[in-house]
C-alpha cells in the first residue's frame, strides 16, 4: 500500500484482565496490523501503559486510534511523534560460539553496540542488548554468520521527549 | 443479600419491566430470585430469540431491552442476536450464567472445560460495546449500573455481564449507587460551536441542500429537531434504512430511503445535492452504493456523536462529534436567524417535479392472477393506524416494505440494517408488543425468514402477545433468488423452499390463527381481522417467486446506476 509508515501510540488502560484481549482482537477484526505491542503497568492506580506500533497510512492510523478510544476500558490513546519521541527496545539473542576467536570477535560487536553479555556457556553466548529497532537490526545481521540460536525481543517501548506527557490528569 | 437478590434488586432500581429468556443450569439463582421479583419474565423458545425481542423492545420503546441465557449453548445461542444489535446500535443488556469461579470439586469450574462452559466474553468482545464477567459478588449492582450506562448513552450498543453461578448464590454486603465513574468512557454531547456555525452557514448559503438520516436521529429522539430544520431549509429529507420512520414520509420534503433498493427520487436528488447533511449514519454500502460516485461535488456535514464514524467510509467537510437532538437544535437556531422559509425556491420544485416524476413508477404493472407484494403493502399502509409498528424479516419482504409501506410516526419501522439477520422481525415484533402494548404490531415477512423463528408463536400464544405476521410467500429464499436471476443466469441454487410448512396449519398447531389470502380483498378482510384478535394470527400470501424488488443499484454500482426492472 501508498504511504504506509510505521506510527507509534501509546494506549493507558486500565490494568485488568481482557484488555489486551480486547486491544487485539479489535486489531484483528479492522485488519490493522501490529508491528509490536508492549504492556507494563504504570505508577498510576490499576492502569497500564501499551506502547503500539503498527504499519499504515495516515488515514488508517486516525481510525486506529478512534477505534482504540471507543473501548471502554482504553482511558487515553496518543500518537507519538517520532522526531520527538525516544524509542527501545530490548532483545536477549543467545549466539552460537564455534571457538575462541569467534568468541572475542562477539564480544567485540556487543562492546561496540554497547550491549552486555549476560550468559556464558562452553558453545554460547547470551547477550543483552537496548537501544532502537535499527540497532538491534543491525546488531542481529552482524552476528547471524555465527549461528543465532535463540532471540527474544520485547517491542518497542516509547515515552516522548520534554515535559509532554501521556498521562491521565487526576 | 445473594448476588442473585442484588441483580434484581439493581434491576428494579433501574426501571427494568421485562426480562426475555430462557433459565438453565448455571442461572438458576438468579431465576430461583425472579420467582417471586416484580419483573416480569417471558419465556422465549429460543435464546436468539430473547435477543431479538429485547432488541424490538428497545427500538420501540427506546429503554434498554434485556435477555437472559443459561451457560454454553444458552449463551452462544444469544450472539446472533447480539451481533444484531450491535450492527444497529441497539440497546441490549444480556445477563448469562456460567460456571463457578471455583467449587470444592474443581473440575467443575471456569476454564476447566466444565460442563456447558463457552468463552461467551471471549466470543461476544467483538459484537458488544462492552462486556464483563463479575468476579465476586459485591460487585454486581457496579456491575448492572454500568451494564445500563454504557448500553445507553453515547452510541447505544450491546453489553453483555457474565455471571459465574457461584457469584449468583454467594453473599456480600451490597453497596447500591447511582453514580457510575468510568474515566475510559466518556461520551461527547455538545456540539463544537465553531463546527455548528460552519454547519449554519454552509445550509443556508446552499441551493440544493439535502438532509441524509440515519438511526442516529431515532437513538437520539431527534425528530423534532430533524423536522424543523428541514422545513426551515426546505431542504428534502432521505433516510438510510434505519433512518426509516425518523421523518414522516407523507411529508412533502420526504424522499423516502436511499440506496441499494432506495427509492428513485431519493437516489436522484441526494446527487443534485450542493450541501449534504448527514445525520447519525454511517455510510454503509448499502446506502452510499460506489464511494466515488457519491456526491462528489457536495459540501458535506456529518453529524455523528460517534467520533470513528467521522471519515471512516467518507471524507467530510464539516464533522460535528456530538448528540444528533442537541446539534440539530443548535443549527435550527443559528439558521432561524439567518434564513427566511423557502417554499418557493427553485429547489424545491425540482424536489416536487422529480417526486411526481418517479415516485409511482416503480410499482408493477397491473395485477395479473398473481398478487403484488408492492400493492399489498400499500393497502396495509392504509388499514394500519398511524402509529403501528412494522417489523420486517431480512430479504424481499424488507425491501418491499421498505420502499412500498410509508412509515409516519418515529419509531414504528424496526428492521435489521447492518446484519441482516433473517428471523429477526417476528421475536422483534414480540419485543415491540411487550414494549407498547396498546399498539398494533405487525412483522412483514417472507417465508424463508419466518422458518427461521417460528417456534415463537408459542411464546407468543403462552405469554399473550399478540401480533400479526404476514408471510410474503414465494416458497423461495427470494432475495438471493433475485441475486441469481440478476447477476448469476438463472441458476437458481439451493434458494428453493418448497410449499412446506403450511404455514395455517402451522399457526393452528402453535394455538394461534391461521388464514390464507387469495386476493386483495381478503387480505384487507384478513389484516382488520387479525389486528383486533386476542391471539397471534398468521397471514399466508401467496405470491409469485419470479416477484422481483426494484428499483435495485447492483452492488458495487453507484446511486446514479438505477436498474428499475
Amino acid at each position: 500500500m501508498a504511504n504506509e509508515s510505521s506510527h507509534i501510540i501509546a494506549a493507558i488502560v486500565e490494568h485488568k484482565p481482557g484488555v489486551l484481549y480486547s486491544v487485539a482482537n479489535l486489531f484483528r477484526r479492522r485488519g490493522f496490523n501490529i508491528d509490536s505491542i508492549s504492556v507494563g503497568p504504570i505508577e498510576q492506580g490499576d492502569l497500564a501503559r501499551m506502547t503500539i506500533t503498527v504499519k499504515g497510512d495516515e488515514k488508517t492510523v486516525e481510525q486506529v486510534v478512534k477505534q482504540l478510544n471507543k473501548l471502554i476500558d482504553v482511558v487515553k490513546v496518543s500518537r507519538l511523534d517520532p522526531a520527538k519521541t525516544v524509542t527501545r527496545e530490548m532483545a536477549l539473542v543467545k549466539v552460537h560460539v564455534p571457538d575462541t576467536k569467534a568468541r572475542s570477535d562477539i564480544i567485540n560487536y556487543v562492546d561496540v553496540f554497547r550491549g552486555r553479555v549476560v550468559d556464558v556457556s562452553q558453545e554460547t553466548l547470551m547477550v543483552e542488548i537496548t537501544g532502537g529497532s535499527d540497532k538491534i537490526d543491525a546488531f542481529i545481521d552482524l552476528i547471524k554468520p555465527f549461528g543465532v540460536k535463540e532471540l527474544a525481543r520485547t517491542g518497542i517501548t516509547a515515552l516522548s521527549r520534554g515535559s509532554k506527557s501521556v498521562r491521565i490528569e487526576e | 443479600m445473594s448476588g442473585a437478590q442484588a441483580l434484581i434488586e439493581a434491576l428494579e432500581r433501574q426501571n427494568a419491566k421485562v426480562i426475555f429468556g430462557i433459565i438453565g443450569g448455571a442461572i438458576l439463582p438468579v431465576y430461583d430470585v425472579l420467582y417471586d421479583a416484580k419483573i416480569r419474565h417471558i419465556l422465549s423458545k429460543h435464546e436468539q430469540c430473547a435477543a431479538h425481542a429485547a432488541d424490538g423492545y428497545a427500538r420501540a420503546s427506546g429503554k434498554p431491552g434485556i435477555c437472559m441465557a443459561t451457560s454454553g449453548p444458552g449463551a452462544t445461542n444469544l450472539v446472533t442476536g447480539i451481533a444484531n444489535a450491535y450492527m444497529d446500535s441497539s440497546p441490549v443488556i444480556a445477563f448469562t450464567g456460567q460456571v463457578s469461579t471455583y467449587t470444592p470439586n474443581s473440575s467443575y469450574a471456569i476454564g476447566k472445560d466444565a460442563f456447558q462452559e463457552a468463552d461467551i466474553i471471549g466470543i461476544t468482545t467483538p459484537i458488544t460495546k462492552y462486556n464483563y464477567q463479575v468476579a465476586v459478588a459485591a460487585e454486581i449492582p457496579k456491575a448492572v449500573m454500568m451494564a445500563f450506562h454504557i448500553a445507553t448513552t453515547g452510541r447505544p450498543g450491546p453489553v453483555l455481564i457474565d455471571l459465574p453461578k457461584n457469584v449468583q448464590s454467594d453473599t456480600a454486603e451490597m453497596e447500591f449507587s447511582d453514580e457510575v465513574e468510568l474515566r475510559g468512557y466518556k461520551p461527547t454531547y455538545d456540539p463544537h460551536p465553531l463546527q455548528v456555525k460552519k454547519a449554519a452557514e454552509l445550509l443556508v448559503g446552499a441551493e440544493r441542500p439535502v438532509i441524509l438520516a440515519g438511526g442516529g436521529v431515532t437513538s437520539s429522539n431527534a425528530f423534532e429537531e430533524l423536522l424543523e430544520l428541514a422545513e426551515l431549509l426546505m431542504a428534502p429529507v432521505a433516510t438510510t434504512l434505519m433512518g426509516k420512520s425518523c421523518f414522516p414520509e407523507n411529508h412533502p420534503l420526504s424522499l423516502g430511503n436511499i440506496g441499494m433498493h432506495g427509492t428513485r427520487e431519493a437516489n436522484q436528488l441526494i446527487l443534485e445535492a450542493d450541501v449534504l447533511l448527514t445525520v447519525g449514519t454511517r455510510f454503509s454500502d448499502r446506502s452510499t452504493g460506489r464511494l466515488d460516485t457519491f456526491c462528489p461535488d457536495a459540501k458535506i456535514i456529518h453529524i455523528d456523536i460517534d467520533s470513528a464514524e467521522i471519515g471512516k467510509n467518507v471524507d467530510v467537510d464539516v464533522p460535528i462529534v456530538a448528540d444528533a437532538k442537541r446539534t440539530l437544535k443548535a443549527i435550527c437556531e443559528l439558521v432561524i436567524k439567518q434564513l427566511k422559509k423557502r417554499e418557493d425556491s427553485v429547489w424545491f420544485k425540482r424536489v416536487k417535479e422529480v417526486k411526481e416524476q418517479l415516485q409511482n413508477n416503480t410499482m408493477p404493472a397491473e395485477e395479473g392472477k398473481n398478487l403484488k407484494p408492492q400493492t399489498l403493502l400499500k393497502e396495509l399502509r392504509k388499514i394500519l393506524p398511524e402509529e403501528a409498528i412494522v417489523t420486517t424479516e431480512v430479504g424481499q419482504n424488507q425491501m418491499w416494505a421498505a420502499l412500498h409501506y410509508k412509515a409516519l410516526k418515529p419509531r414504528t419501522f424496526i428492521s435489521s440494517g447492518g446484519l441482516g439477520t433473517m428471523g429477526f422481525g417476528f421475536p422483534a415484533s414480540l419485543g415491540a408488543k411487550v414494549a407498547c402494548p396498546d399498539r398494533t404490531v405487525v412483522d412483514i415477512a417472507g417465508d424463508g425468514s419466518f422458518i427461521m423463528t417460528e417456534q415463537e408463536l408459542a411464546c407468543s400464544v403462552i405469554e399473550n402477545i399478540p401480533v400479526t405476521v404476514i408471510v410474503l410467500n414465494n416458497s423461495m429464499l427470494g432475495m438471493v433468488a433475485q441475486w441469481q436471476r440478476l447477476f448469476y443466469n438463472r441458476r437458481y441454487s439451493a434458494v428453493k423452499l418448497g410449499s412446506t410448512p403450511d404455514f395455517v396449519k402451522l399457526a393452528e398447531a402453535y394455538g394461534a390463527h391461521g388464514i390464507r389470502i387469495g386476493s386483495i380483498d381478503e387480505f384487507v378482510k384478513a389484516v382488520k381481522g387479525a389486528i383486533k384478535s386476542e391471539v397471534t394470527t398468521v397471514i399466508d400470501v401467496p405470491i409469485s417467486p419470479e416477484e422481483n424488488v426494484f428499483p435495485i443499484i447492483p452492488p458495487g454500482r453507484g446511486l446514479d446506476e438505477v436498474v428499475i426492472g
